[in-house]
């Protein structure tokens, strides 16, 4: 069977991907760029526009990181802002569990679902550093193992705040007088949260608003095959990526969830061109606007915890060992990696077996999925992707914003619809609709 | 000195601020969890070119029994869904400050403030009852008078994460590789005696550069913002309140009951009490638009207030007369502009540039 292909589109923000040196790149910030994007993914009938979050300024080296875009608006009030200028577009926002509160987030992502008339998902992070919690009052630092404790406890408790108006609850009976009957109750007693009250929103439209789960380890991947309806992963590649989704997709049983229960959605870049070798050319060429020199050297002191600045980028990498006792460099980026002397020993055998300089190692060793071609060959490699089970689709993530995603539109799209794999009418008015 | 020109923001609550405004007004019960039911009205208000529409917020259901208006959408993001779809009306959502985090709010109103071009404002009140508190489980509901002050410290770390951004800290500066200046950026760095902030904000400075900030002025501990709301119920006490606050504009509140005779107004509000008795908040005035109008002036006149924020019994009923027809009669007497003269929520207020507590450059 021809499985049918999601897709969403991630604003282009805070990170060395987004080349804001380009003479097309708009504000992050101004609210038109937002509204750009959503047009754009909704005109191609995408299944959402997604938001990540980050709620510190990213430092390296003790200073706020400057070569990289700055600065983004709060994710809900975004959200809800978009809802006015949309009509079937679902909306995803990152939220973190450790730095907002149950009550709080089930009323902000229903309010957005109300708003929008059944379009809100919500991507659940756990931020796991005190360096973020020194922007709140609550502080907020968890251990590992704590952090998806508090994580699925969490999500746990805000469905109980969803379904706390039955179906009927809302009466609206002008005549007799009775607006609601019982509205809102419950009780969570639990080890992170002992709550009770009444909860102020109507069942959503949606009933749960779609839960989407970003996080990679095993207890991350656990909660997701428990909980969420969406993944959203760094596992692109064709192997990598089918690895990825015959391990997640197996852990559902367990929770008498069928594999279509659980979309794998992981990131992906894509650079179009006239012909594929035009594509190949652009590419290369924003690579090396995503990873400029200063970015290079972050990027190497992140791994190495040493100031590498004297170390010529386009030289061979520095000799040196990373410095095994100090403190990260780098604050603010996801760390996927745990071993920092293990990761130096990757990156200097590939350095050395390729013949890379500093800038070309980063590029090569912090490339992500990219699909690179003409739009028939790009059109071909998502479906073939998702066709071998490498992924359900993909959250789209532009170098460019706001117009990034205009191209893709125009021209992947109608491919992608001509071979019967991407839907060309929305499927009804809520997200869910869109993607079950 | 009282000025000519009176100040008007208007409450769009539910169907209205009546408990029973629900049963008589043409919205549908379920209409007031949707965003068009509060578009129109803000639309309405628009049109009238009042300065702003006001959303009341609780992190708790509204009391009350079966009969009443229960349940209700976030302010902040209702306003949020209004603000690319208006052009000129402020738009002040009611922002609860005891269990929400100061740094969220100050990037929502900042966000606001951006989808809006420059029209957000916000009505920083504590969260004062056991409801509130057992919905948080972390701590217990704070006495009257630290509620306060820690509200008026909230506001104060919301302002300097609004100023942690200078201006023009953007520089995407290809040459050098800098998209910002860092030198323009600030920790805030905030310590107070209920929390401490970092800093700086993740959002730049908002279009405004301060948004409106707006409290109560019937405590006893409100501290001076750009706007106070009054909500006494007589003009000793508004004067009162007026003379407290120097340094802010100062609304009244007024909730109304309009009809075309005095004696059918008066019916109107035995009708909606009779469903539900009630003591409406603020003033209160039961009449026609014409008296509405005459009345208006006269009270700014002798309490020294600015404006009044007004509280329609039901919607759209009394806000349909409001800009119908008491505005109207208010610019034929010269206290009502006639149509907006400035873009962001602080010119129509007449509030001045907000000046940024950390730049280094004067101005900016
Ligand atoms: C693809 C992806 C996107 C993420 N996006 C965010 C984000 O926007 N904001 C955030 O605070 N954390 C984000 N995270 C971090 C995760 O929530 C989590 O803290 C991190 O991956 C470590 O958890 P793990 O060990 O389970 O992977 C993201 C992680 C992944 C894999």
């Amino acid at each position: 069977m021809t499985k049918q292909i999601k897709l969403a589109a991630y604003f282009p923000g805070v990170n060395n991907t987004t080349v804001w040196s380009d003479p097309a790149s708009g504000s992050q910030i101004d609210f038109a760029s937002f509204e750009h994007l959503a047009r754009t993914a909704e005109r191609g009938k995408l299944d959402f526009l997604f938001l990540a979050e980050g709620l510190r300024l990213r430092e390296h080296a003790g200073k706020i990181l400057d070569t990289d875009v700055v600065g983004r608006p709060n994710t809900t009030a975004v959200l809800a802002a978009l809802s006015a200028v949309t009509t079937h577009l679902g909306l995803a926002g990152t939220l973190s569990s450790t730095f907002n509160e149950p009550y709080e987030v089930a009323r902000q992502v229903a309010s957005i679902d109300h708003l929008s008339g059944g379009r809100a998902a919500w991507n659940v992070v756990t931020s796991p550093d005190a360096w973020t919690g020194q922007n709140f009052r609550r502080g907020g630092f968890l251990e590992r193992e704590d952090r998806y404790a508090r994580a699925e406890e969490f999500l746990a408790t805000v469905r109980e705040l969803w379904d706390s108006w039955q179906p009927g609850t809302l009466l609206g009976d002008k005549e007799n007088g009775v607006f609601a009957r019982d509205p809102g109750k419950f009780v969570h007693s639990g080890p992170q949260f002992d709550i009770h009250g009444e909860f102020t929103l109507p069942r959503t439209p949606q009933g749960q608003p779609v839960v989407i789960q970003a996080g990679d380890s095993g207890e991350g991947r656990e909660f997701a095959a428990k909980a969420a309806d969406v993944i959203f992963s760094r596992h692109g590649t064709l192997e990598d990526g089918q690895a990825f989704f015959h391990d997640v997709k197996r852990r559902l049983s367990a929770y008498g969830r069928e594999p279509g229960e659980l979309l794998i959605m992981p990131a992906a870049a894509f650079v179009l061109g006239d012909t594929d070798a035009e594509a190949a050319e652009r590419a290369r060429e924003i690579r090396y606007q995503q990873v400029r020199p200063a970015t290079a050297i972050q990027f190497l002191e992140q791994v190495w915890s040493r100031d590498l600045s004297a170390y010529d980028v386009d030289g061979p990498l520095p000799d040196i060992d990373p410095d095994p006792d100090a403190a990260p460099l780098t604050w603010g980026r996801v760390r996927h990696e745990k071993d920092p002397a293990a990761l130096a020993a990757k990156w200097r055998a590939l350095a050395e077996e390729k013949k890379l300089s500093i800038r070309e190692l980063v590029i090569e060793a912090t490339a992500r999925q990219q699909f690179v071609g003409s739009p028939a060959t790009v059109a071909g490699a998502i479906d073939e992707y998702v066709q071998s089970d490498a992924a359900d689709g993909f959250v789209l993530a532009p170098h460019l914003t706001p117009g990034g995603l205009d191209e893709f539109v125009e021209k992947v799209v109608p491919h992608l619809q001509e071979r019967g794999v991407f839907r060309t009418e929305y499927a009804g008015p809520t997200l869910r609709d869109q993607l079950f | 000195m009282v000025s000519a020109e009176l100040h008007l923001g208007v409450a769009i609550d539910g169907a209205g601020y009546h408990p029973a405004a629900w049963r008589v007004s043409a919205a549908e019960p379920a209409a007031l969890f949707t965003s068009g039911h509060y578009l129109q009205y803000a639309k309405l208000a628009e049109a009238a070119s009042l300065d702003f529409v006001t959303l009341d917020d609780s992190l708790a259901l509204q009391s009350g029994g079966e009969e009443v208006v229960r349940g209700r959408l976030d302010a902040l993001l209702t306003l949020s869904a209004i603000a690319p779809v208006t052009s000129r009306i402020g738009l002040v959502p009611t922002v609860t400050t005891t269990h929400t985090e100061p740094f969220h709010v100050s990037t929502s109103v900042a966000t606001l403030d951006y989808a809006s071009r420059g029209r957000a404002g916000v009505l920083a009140v504590p969260s004062r009852t056991d409801a509130e508190a057992a919905h948080f489980g972390r701590r217990p509901a704070p006495a009257e008078a630290a509620a306060e002050a820690e509200n008026a410290e909230v506001l104060d770390v919301v302002t300097r994460l609004w100023d942690s951004w200078e201006d023009d800290a953007i520089v995407r500066d290809a040459a050098t590789g800098r998209f910002i200046d860092r030198d323009k950026l600030h920790y805030v760095d905030f310590e107070g005696g209920f929390f401490s902030v970092k800093g700086p904000s993740i959002t730049p400075r908002p279009p405004q550069g301060h948004p409106v900030t707006a409290v109560y002025g019937d405590s006893p501990h409100a501290v001076a913002a750009d706007l106070v709301v009054t909500r006494a119920d007589h003009l000793d006490a508004v004067r009162a309140a007026a003379a407290r606050f120097p340094g802010a504009k100062v609304l009244a509140t007024v909730s109304i009951v309009l009809a075309e005779t005095a004696q059918t107004a008066r019916d109107r509000r035995r009708e909606l009490d009779a469903l539900t008795p009630f003591e409406p908040v603020g003033l209160s005035f039961v009449g026609t638009p014409a008296q509405l109008a005459a009345e208006l002036p006269r009270w700014a006149a002798e309490t020294g207030v600015a404006g009044f924020h007004l509280r329609p019994a039901v919607l759209p009923d009394d806000l349909d007369l409001l800009a119908g027809e008491v505005v109207p009669a208010l610019r034929a007497a010269g206290a009502f502009r006639s149509a907006y003269r400035g873009e962001t929520l602080r010119e129509h207020l007449g509030l001045g540039r907000a000046v940024n507590q950390y730049a280094v450059t004067p101005g900016a």
